[in-house]
């Protein structure tokens, strides 16, 4: 019945031809005649390339090509940071991290293209790496871009002293590590070169998040029309910020189905994947003042963002999403936030669900907590205290975000009361009474985070079919998330057109004229508001043309409990859909709508988070036993989805605070490079978890919506940790870096027994005194883009 | 090399190369491409069928060792439109976001369902350890599998 099925609990559309093994993702399209690619890769975190030889490889059975990168003369990618940092699909006369590909090798099936790989020669001359990005940025560190004449691709420095006045200053050094995106899918393509005479040159199947900034990039790399390309994303199998542009591989796919004319395909292997699509990764030198009260004075911030080889945008999150979000939920009258972005030997690091916005609420929660610890306060009650109220908004933070709507102290109240805190801190005391082996912990974090920043809008389109079903077009391209769903649920609630008989279209650029893609939790709050938009437009039509066919007043006319729109309470007068298609048909009109929805500004949903893990001193092993959430996203459309992507997101922040780490040797090698020694965690590691919504309302949109699929990361990794430190914080245990390994932890428990607790703190590198000024740019309408 | 086996109670005939693997033989040659590749080295689980009624990674299995044997996929579970009980389960539960996880995850609780000697949610953990997922958190695959325990008992 219309009106009825929004914030309701609806099962997905979309699941039965996942549950039958029937829906394609790109690996599964059957594709006649196809070649299969495999990339011969650097097995050296930096050497000089002199020499690509392919021609053993083509004598391999099954081979059908093969080429270096000069064979193919790929015009190069640049780095959003410096203009000087180029890429070449291909590696040309350097290889600049462990995996970098260098050749390609083309056959008719992949064991053969594996083989005839091996057969490629490269003469490499080896060189320095290095892969810490702190060293990266020290005084004669080997350089990744020699013309840069140091590794610092980007960085500002603010000025003041944010902490005067202060009575008590906590400091600490924090390193948020590197963690893989490591969708269950990695990256792969399809590409089938279009005949003479038919309607595309090339068509792209790709796993994508950005289908159209996809085809966007492939047309400006490749010089085509837009109309030359089509794009297409099938299933995809998860993004999480990994899929978002033209990456090396798929450039080098289009150039060869170009050259051979002949379809191929690529298909990333999960040690390629390791190597390749790396998340974020930051250092923090950050001090915060209080006054005896706890109130907050100031916060001082030097972030080190690690760029990887060729200046990525996982490196430029510090001076983006981190640094905007670095005054967070509470009242900081003065943020001073010094920023550099060092290129280092390792592959190059882009979005990761949160992307910017967990380290910025990591550094502030941790310093909490140092500040709740020096002052002896409860972390809860050191929040409360700060928290902006509710009556703030819309508040413009110091640092220049416009916050549209929340209530922090509602957020936390509510986690408080669910994870039972009292009674929980009664059974810490006792534990800790009793000397028991296993410590309780219980970590606190709240946070504000950043969705659907950026300039541009979304695209979304309802039409009316002659059948009376209707069809969906939207620029989003979901990854798992729901979005048949939820953008049915829109069009079913107004338009009483059951959900089995609406399809949904998105990921084609042959299809939708235009998208923004899925990145920065923007989906339902853009491209749910453009259908919503967009399906008002149709009712508004469908509602004329019934009036005007019934000879009824438009005011007068429904969506009846039958799908029925006509004459409201008599149901004779009353016409279908599909009848009021055919009408529109006969006037040569279509009874459908277009609208590019654009928001006034970026959203910001909060929320806070309690954690509960048992810690045994004498091993360092810490258990995760409860974790309770309280996330606020604006109004829920379907509660089954935002709880699903709490669920996904608290377990990624609990992973990264406990387990993952995508790390590298001293010479820049990867020693986390498969799933055997990447610490993702399964089922057995992780508790159910405890998630719950406060509903406060953005007004930017017509569905009251914000962001849901990153806030359970950025709420949650801060409080793990948290949790972990408290467990241990009476035995004296100051700070434990993530992820807080059983060594780690028993490490910090010996040093504070034998009464030299590490000092978290310590003096920020040199690069920080020489940073240039920040000029301030007025950030573009809608705020700065996230991903 | 030649071989004979049962594939969602077809009888196949196949001719392959020695060194192809169970998982590449059901998706290359049968078509079945339900079942996922997700790593490299037997950890994800994406690629789980049932061998003879047991859950195996079929990355981890040669197509030559399933000769004589019956396999089940992701597609032979159904009976017609109407979905196994472990995928209703998923399904009701919304035990699966993207899906590429979903067919192994499936596969690995329909032998473990038939396995576990008692129903809890400590076991299921335990025994879906070697099935990895990205979005889920696992909450809701933990609650639909002991959802299907509960309804096929």
């Amino acid at each position: 019945m219309p009106g009825s099925l929004l914030g309701n609990a609806v099962r997905r559309v979309e699941d039965p031809e996942l549950l039958f093994g029937s829906g394609r993702y790109v690996d599964d399209l059957p594709i006649e005649g196809a070649l299969h690619l495999f990339f011969v890769r650097s097995p050296l975190p930096h050497a000089r390339i002199d020499g690509v030889d392919v021609s053993r490889a083509l004598q391999m059975p099954g081979v059908v090509a093969a080429y270096s990168g000069s064979d193919l003369g790929l015009n190069s990618m640049v780095s959003m940071l410096d203009r000087r940092i180029v890429r070449f699909p291909l590696a040309l006369d350097k290889a600049r991290y462990a995996g970098d590909p260098v050749a390609v090798v083309v056959a008719t099936s992949v064991g053969q293209a594996m083989d005839g790989a091996e057969a490629v020669e490269v003469d490499y001359e080896p060189l320095p790496a290095v892969a810490d990005p702190e060293a990266a940025l020290a005084p004669g560190a080997p350089l990744v871009f020699d013309e840069l004449g140091s590794n610092l691709a980007a960085g500002d420095q603010e000025s003041g002293d944010p902490l005067e006045g202060a009575d008590v200053v906590v400091r600490g050094r924090f390193v948020n590590q590197r963690v893989a995106v490591a969708p269950m899918e990695g990256n792969v393509v399809a590409v089938i070169p279009g005949a003479p005479g038919d309607e595309y040159r090339l068509t792209l199947y790709v796993a994508s998040q950005m289908p159209h900034r996809v085809h966007e990039a492939a047309c400006a790399q490749f010089g085509l029309a837009p109309a030359e390309l089509r794009v297409v994303s099938p299933l995809v199998g998860g993004g999480f910020g990994g899929k978002t542009g033209l990456f090396a591989e798929a450039a080098v796919a289009l150039a060869v189905a170009l050259r051979l004319g002949r379809p191929v395909k690529w298909f990333e292997s999960r040690s390629e994947n390791l190597v390749g699509m790396d998340g974020r990764s930051q250092v923090q030198y950050v001090e915060m003042g209080f006054k005896t009260s706890g109130e907050i004075v100031g916060l001082r911030a030097r972030l080190i963002g690690d760029a990887g080889a060729y200046g990525g945008f996982g490196g430029a999150l510090a001076m983006g999403p981190t640094r905007n979000m670095a005054q967070g939920p509470y009242k900081i009258p003065k943020v001073r936030c010094d920023v550099a972005v060092a290129l280092t030997h390792t592959s190059t690091t882009g979005a990761f669900r949160g992307a910017g916005r967990p380290e910025a609420t990591a550094l502030l929660e941790r310093l909490m907590d140092m500040g709740a610890d020096a002052l002896d306060l409860d972390p809860a009650e050191i929040r409360r205290m700060n928290f902006l109220t509710k009556d703030q908004f819309p508040y413009t933070t110091v640092t220049g975000m416009l916050y549209d709507s929340g209530d922090y102290e509602a957020s936390l109240d509510a986690a408080l009361i669910a994870a039972g805190y009292d009674e929980l801190r009664q059974q810490q005391a006792e534990r800790r009474a009793s000397g028991s082996r296993y410590q309780l912990g219980i970590g606190v974090s709240s946070y504000v985070e950043i969705t659907a920043g950026g300039p541009n809008g979304e695209f979304g389109a309802v039409e009316i079919e002659p059948d009376g079903s209707a069809t969906i077009r939207v620029g989003t391209a979901g990854t798992g998330q729901g979005h048949a769903t939820s953008f049915s649920m829109i069009v079913a609630d107004r338009l009483g057109i059951p959900l089995d008989r609406i399809r949904f279209v998105q990921s084609d650029t042959a299809e939708v004229p235009r998208g923004g893609g899925t990145v920065g939790s923007r989906s339902l709050q853009l491209g749910g508001a453009a259908v919503s938009g967009a399906t008002d437009l149709v009712f508004e039509r469908g509602r004329s043309l019934a009036a005007e066919l019934l000879e009824a007043d438009p005011e007068d006319v429904v969506v009846d409990e039958n799908g029925r729109v006509g004459v409201s309470g008599v149901p004779a007068r009353a016409l279908s859909w599909s009848e009021l298609a055919a009408t529109a048909a006969q006037r040569g009109e279509r009874l459908a709508a277009e609208v590019d929805f654009k928001p006034p500004g970026a959203t910001f949903p909060f929320g806070s988070h309690v954690s509960v893990v048992e810690v045994d001193v004498e091993t360092g092993k810490v258990v995760p036993l409860r974790h309770i959430a309280v996330d606020d996203a604006g109004r829920v459309l379907n509660p089954l989805l935002v709880a699903g992507q709490q669920h996904g997101g608290i377990a990624q922040g609990m992973a990264q605070a406990l387990w993952e780490h995508l790390a590298f040797d001293e010479d820049a090698n990867p020693v986390t490079g498969t799933f055997a020694t990447y610490g993702i965690p399964s089922a057995a590691e992780v508790p159910s978890y405890e998630v719950s919504n406060t509903e406060t309302p953005t007004p930017y949109n017509t569905l009251g919506a914000k962001g849901i699929g990153e806030s359970g990361t950025i709420g949650a990794m801060p409080s793990v940790q948290n949790a972990v430190i408290d467990a241990v914080s009476h035995l004296g245990v100051r700070h434990i870096e993530m992820p807080t390994s059983p060594e780690r932890v028993w490490r910090a428990i010996e040093a504070a027994r034998a009464g030299h607790a590490d000092d978290p703190w310590r003096r920020p590198p040199a690069i920080f005194e020489s940073l240039p000024e920040r000029v301030r740019r007025p950030p573009p309408p809608g705020g700065e883009e996230t991903l | 090399m030649q071989i004979t086996l049962t594939v969602n109670n077809a009888s196949v005939d196949a001719d392959l190369e020695d060194r192809t693997l169970l998982v590449y033989f059901l998706r290359e040659q049968l078509g079945l491409t339900g079942t996922k590749v997700g790593c490299d080295t037997s950890s994800c689980g994406a690629c789980t069928v049932l061998l003879d009624g047991q859950s195996v990674k079929s990355c981890t299995v040669l197509a030559a060792q399933a000769d004589g044997a019956d396999v089940t996929t992701i597609e032979g579970l159904a009976e017609g439109d109407q979905l196994h009980p472990v995928q209703e389960a998923f399904r009701e539960n919304h035990g699966l976001q993207c899906g590429y996880c979903t067919p192994g995850m499936v596969m690995a609780t329909v032998s473990l369902l038939e396995e576990l000697e008692e129903l809890s949610e400590a076991n299921v953990r335990t025994g879906l350890e070697g099935n990895l997922c990205r979005c889920t958190g696992y909450h809701n695959i933990v609650k639909a599998v002991l959802a299907a325990g509960e309804a096929t008992r």
